[in-house]
């Protein structure tokens, strides 16, 4: 099963369904109702707290609420006590959207047990405090199927930020899709060692290409590495939301993140008094995560990155699915076995295609 | 190598030294006059959204440097009225001036964030660029490349070739002697400054608009603070700054390619690689003392008063 | 019309102690104006920014948490500043304390003792104070001037960090995370007040300010530093040792900054995480100098410091204000009481006509 957790659809079904009997049901209640969000950068990075931002605005115009929200807010000392400062008065659900906030959540969250947490992209959860992310790996399949037929030197340039799971399935994805329908595909990726720089995320693009890359993929969230594809005529693909205005003949696709739903949803029960813990990892399927529209390619290519999104999204297509080479050639998953998302969450080893190292 | 590959190379090589570059010569001449401003970073931001605005707004690039060089000195004019008029200390001033720069990008920066610009176009001179390898290299550059350049021989030339030049590094070594002889130093100072400022703003722009042509918060992500390094690093001499960004811009796209040969090394460690290669040139090039004091002006962060 | 700066033959007590009283009184007129433009309340939101966020215990508490780290470093800078040694590489030699710090409390992970946490201390301060030798080594062997090489070093210790976390101190149970596991409670300072963040750490930053007072204000070596730093000739003369002071200076500098370091890991945070460097290391450069070099003022420089971070975040949860505004106000508060400082040693006059 490539979906052991509970899903976001499930989740959103049981939420609606509890929202026909609300337990504070008074039309009055919304709008003293508070939802507070922690950023970890600034929402003007137009990256990963500019897309949440987009949710939270996107969740209060749908609940006709006014929400708070903190941001540039470090994961060190400071974050726990923004937290509890939003738990403190008042906000009757608080979403803390980056990894680091994880354990200050958890602490706040055992003083305040009538206030609920959604906590992104961690893995501790508590009766009052769920998890909740995207399945970004899913997308990267579907790039690497596009990068397999259009790359003419069969090499990918991978931009990622810092070596965690989340990157690493993401290549992982990125070139199980390419070889999938070209056996030599290959990634060549550099760690630009930094969330958040585009200069440095334009370096590291330049010096792909140099390196005989002509398509960049990246892990980070500024449409510079596009810029730098558009400039030389090459292609790329977006990141975090759709950039094809920052490069109309290089985008072929990105993967948007896309919270609105859940924000809304969320928000929803627990105003309504029907939110309930959970763990929700969420892709194409749940609409958490959207491609932006397919564009620079041609039309077999366009049809078959539908057909492999199609295929991802009703569970036909397994994408962490044996057999499966390490880098140096050895088995990794065998033939048939299929990663669960333990493994998946918990991915440390590159797949065979991947050139490059990974501290140890 | 591939010539075509060389030139590319090199080209970004120049993009990631430019605004190191820019910020560091109007560094180095504040510098020079005896001023610290440690407000590169904020200047540079304010710069690079000045720059930004105004050209998504009017459509044109050329305004838009106008408005990133008049950005960056209207905060050196904030700094200079401080830290000269004012007396306040330089090191703490500059320092704010950056938190103080931040926030007024951020806020001046709002409505622009997720808007393309076209990138800075070129100066193609006909025929010359199409030579191959130094056409584009030499003459395919766009205006704030050429003027970095220009820059740094503009600046060689003012400070050791001409009087004003002469009068700056007198107030920089000594502002109580050059009051005696009746130079303004209050006065040159400021003109200092507000240049220092221009420069920062000019390299600001660079990132917004020939760099990465976009517009992000805190997108200049420290670069500010390696331009006033290697200011130091060239031990206050316009030639040897040049050879100092080149050096760390050159450093830093190497250290990609390093990545990428997969020799086992982990990728933090190669990103040291610039930092390190900084200390150790500098270690080289100043153990003869000598000569380093010859340069470092000797009022340099001191507050000057004219008595009486 | 324009301002006449007249100097005071002498250091004005008065004013010493008013002006930033003055600067204050500036700010929170400058931050209405501000306010009142933004279209809010502005005696509402000052009081936001100002006072709420001490008007609990928990948030008296906070402040204080907030300032430690920014005055232990503080006070090991203003020593090198005396003395003309221009640390600004704080935030490595923090980070670098972090790290050492953590080596011993991963190192002695099953050890669930006190003597931990205990060992942990001179662990902070000798990972910052080497972290600190380096600079003043190349000083003195090569000529090397300190601001680069202690900028410089300041990105090479975060990105030891980032290899550590993500490599060989990775927390096994994390999911592979960049993030050591959780210190055993034995490594974690001491808290001292229930309900509160208030842990050692908090108690040590005001010993400093003492310690730091009487060797600074009361001892020979003070008296060395200040000479050296004013008069560097004359410092020969007097037979000081410029090379023993530059050590000294950076030593210090660097073992207060491990320390604070060590308390930030061991304390609020209780792990070793790529998020630790949060520019501690530089904002106490601006705390050195508001405290006009002082510890004392340093205290004060700290705390008024703390209230404004702490403001901020009240400001941007009660008033919906972006961090940028936050970030500008800030600003503005320290330009006024960098600029006040002037009336110590100055008179204003505002004069007509020209200048003499």
């Amino acid at each position: 099963m490539l979906i052991k957790r509970r899903t976001f659809t499930k989740a959103l079904g049981a939420g609606l369904a509890a929202g026909a009997l609300p337990a504070f049901g008074h039309q009055a209640r919304a709008a003293d109702f508070k939802a507070g969000y922690v950023y970890v950068g600034p929402i003007g990075d137009h990256g990963w707290s500019y897309q949440h931002d987009q949710g939270r605005l996107a969740a209060d115009k749908a609940l006709g609420i006014t929400s708070t929200y903190v941001e540039k807010v470090p994961e060190g000392a400071d974050a726990e006590r923004v937290i509890r400062e939003l738990a403190e008065t008042g906000h009757g659900i608080i979403f803390t959207t980056s990894f680091g906030f994880m354990d200050p959540t958890l602490k706040v969250a055992r003083d305040y047990p009538e206030v609920k947490f959604e906590h992104a992209t961690g893995y501790k959860r508590a009766d009052n405090v769920s998890t909740y992310n995207i399945r970004f790996y899913e997308a990267r399949y579907i790039q690497g199927v596009i990068a397999g037929k259009m790359s003419t030197s069969g090499v990918v340039g991978y931009i990622g930020s810092i070596p965690i799971p989340e990157v690493i399935m993401g290549m992982n994805a990125f070139i199980l899709g390419m070889r999938s329908v070209n056996p030599q595909g290959r990634i060549k990726q550099v760690f630009i060692n930094s969330w958040y720089d585009p200069g440095k995320e334009a370096d590291a693009a330049k010096a792909l290409l140099d390196q005989g890359a002509d398509i960049i993929a990246q892990h980070t969230d500024s449409p510079a590495p596009l810029q730098v594809a558009q400039e030389r005529g090459l292609k790329g693909f977006g990141q975090a939301s759709d950039m094809i205005k920052f490069a109309p003949d290089a985008q072929l696709t990105s993967a948007v993140d896309f919270w609105d739903d859940y924000y809304t949803e969320r928000t929803k029960a627990a105003m309504e008094g029907s939110w309930a813990s959970h763990d929700v990892w969420g892709g194409l399927k749940s609409g958490m995560l959207h491609m932006a529209p397919y564009a620079n390619m041609p039309d077999d290519v366009k049809q078959m990155a539908m057909a492999t999104e199609a295929d991802i999204r009703d569970g036909k297509l397994t994408i962490f699915k044996g057999p499966i080479n390490a880098q140096d050639g050895s088995a990794k998953v065998a033939a048939g076995e299929v990663l669960d998302d333990g493994a998946i969450a918990g991915m440390d080893w590159l797949a065979q295609g991947v050139e490059g190292d990974l501290p140890k | 190598m591939e010539s075509a590959v060389l030139v590319s190379i090199l080209l970004s090589v120049i993009a990631a030294s430019t605004p190191l570059l820019l910020a560091g010569i109007g560094e180095l001449v504040v510098e020079r006059s005896g001023v610290l401003n440690l407000g590169v970073e904020g200047m540079m931001l304010v710069g690079a959204i000045a720059g930004f605005a105004v050209t998504y707004s009017s459509g044109s690039a050329s305004l838009g440097i106008l408005a990133a060089a008049l950005g960056g000195m209207a905060m050196a004019l904030v700094f200079a009225f401080l830290t000269l008029t004012l007396q306040a200390n330089q090191v703490a001033t500059g320092l704010a001036l950056t938190i103080f720069g931040i926030g007024l990008a951020a806020m001046m920066g709002a409505g622009f964030v997720g808007h393309p610009v076209p990138k800075l176009p070129g100066l193609d001179l006909p025929l010359l660029s199409a030579i191959p390898v130094i056409g584009p290299l030499v003459f395919g550059q766009d205006f704030l490349v050429y003027f970095s350049i220009a820059a740094v021989i503009g600046a060689s030339w003012f400070l050791y070739r001409s009087h004003g030049g002469l009068v700056l590094r007198a107030i920089g070594d000594s502002h109580d002697a050059a009051h005696a002889i009746g130079y303004p130093v209050i006065r040159i100072r400021y003109l200092a400054c507000l240049f220092g400022g221009a420069m920062s703003g000019l390299a600001g722009a660079y990132l917004s608009l020939s760099y990465t042509p976009m517009w992000a918060e805190d997108m200049s992500a420290g670069r500010g603070w390696i331009a006033l390094a290697l200011v130091v690093f060239a031990t206050w001499r316009p030639g040897r700054l040049l050879l100092g960004a080149y050096l760390f811009g050159g450093i830093t796209i190497l250290q990609f390619h390093v990545q990428t040969m997969g020799l086992g090394i982990p990728p933090q460690f190669v990103s040291m690689l610039p930092y390190l290669a900084t200390i150790l040139v500098l270690c080289a090039i100043s153990s003869d003392a000598t000569r380093i004091r010859l340069n470092a002006p000797a009022c340099l962060g001191r507050p000057f008063h004219a008595a009486g | 019309m324009h301002l006449e700066i007249i100097a005071r033959g002498e250091r004005s007590r008065t004013w010493a102690y008013l002006s930033p009283v003055l600067a204050i009184v500036l700010t929170l007129v400058t931050s209405a104006f501000i306010f009142a433009f933004l279209g809010k309340d502005p005696l509402a939101a000052l009081k936001v920014m100002w006072i709420d966020p001490v008007l609990t215990k928990r948030g008296f508490a906070e402040l204080f948490v907030k300032a430690a780290p920014l005055v232990m470093i503080a006070i090991g800078l203003a020593l090198g500043f005396r003395a003309n040694v221009w640390n600004i590489g704080a935030e490595g030699q923090f980070i670098m304390g972090a790290i050492f710090a953590t080596g011993v409390a991963l190192y002695f992970y099953e050890v669930q003792n006190w003597p931990v946490w205990l060992a942990m201390i001179p662990a902070g301060i000798l990972g910052g104070a080497l972290w600190g030798a380096i600079p003043a080594f190349l000083k003195l062997r090569f000529n090397a001037n300190e601001i680069l090489t202690s900028l410089m070093l300041t990105y090479v210790a975060s990105l030891i960090l980032l290899y550590l976390v993500a490599g060989p101190w990775k927390d096994p149970d994390g999911y592979g995370f960049p993030q050591s596991r959780m210190f055993s409670d034995a490594a974690n300072s001491p808290r001292l007040i229930s309900g509160t963040r208030i842990h050692v750490g908090v108690f040590a930053s005001l010993g400093i300010v003492i310690l730091g007072w009487f060797l600074l204000q009361k001892s020979m070596l003070g008296f060395q530093l200040k000479v050296l730093g004013q008069a560097p000739r004359a410092a020969a003369f007097a037979g000081f040792s410029t090379r023993g002071l530059t050590w000294l200076s950076l030593l210090v500098g660097g073992g207060l900054a491990g320390l604070a370091g060590m308390f930030e890991v061991a304390g609020p945070i209780g792990q070793l995480t790529p998020a630790l460097p949060t520019g501690y290391g530089f904002t106490a450069i601006i705390v050195a100098f508001l405290g006009r070099l002082h510890p004392i003022g340093i205290l004060f420089g700290g705390l008024v410091l703390a209230l404004s971070y702490l403001g901020g975040e009240k400001a941007q949860i009660a008033l919906g204000l972006p961090a940028a505004v936050v970030k500008i106000n800030q600003g503005i508060l320290l330009f006024y009481l960098l600029a006040c400082d002037l009336f110590i040693r100055y008179r204003v006059k505002i004069a007509t006509g020209r200048a003499a």
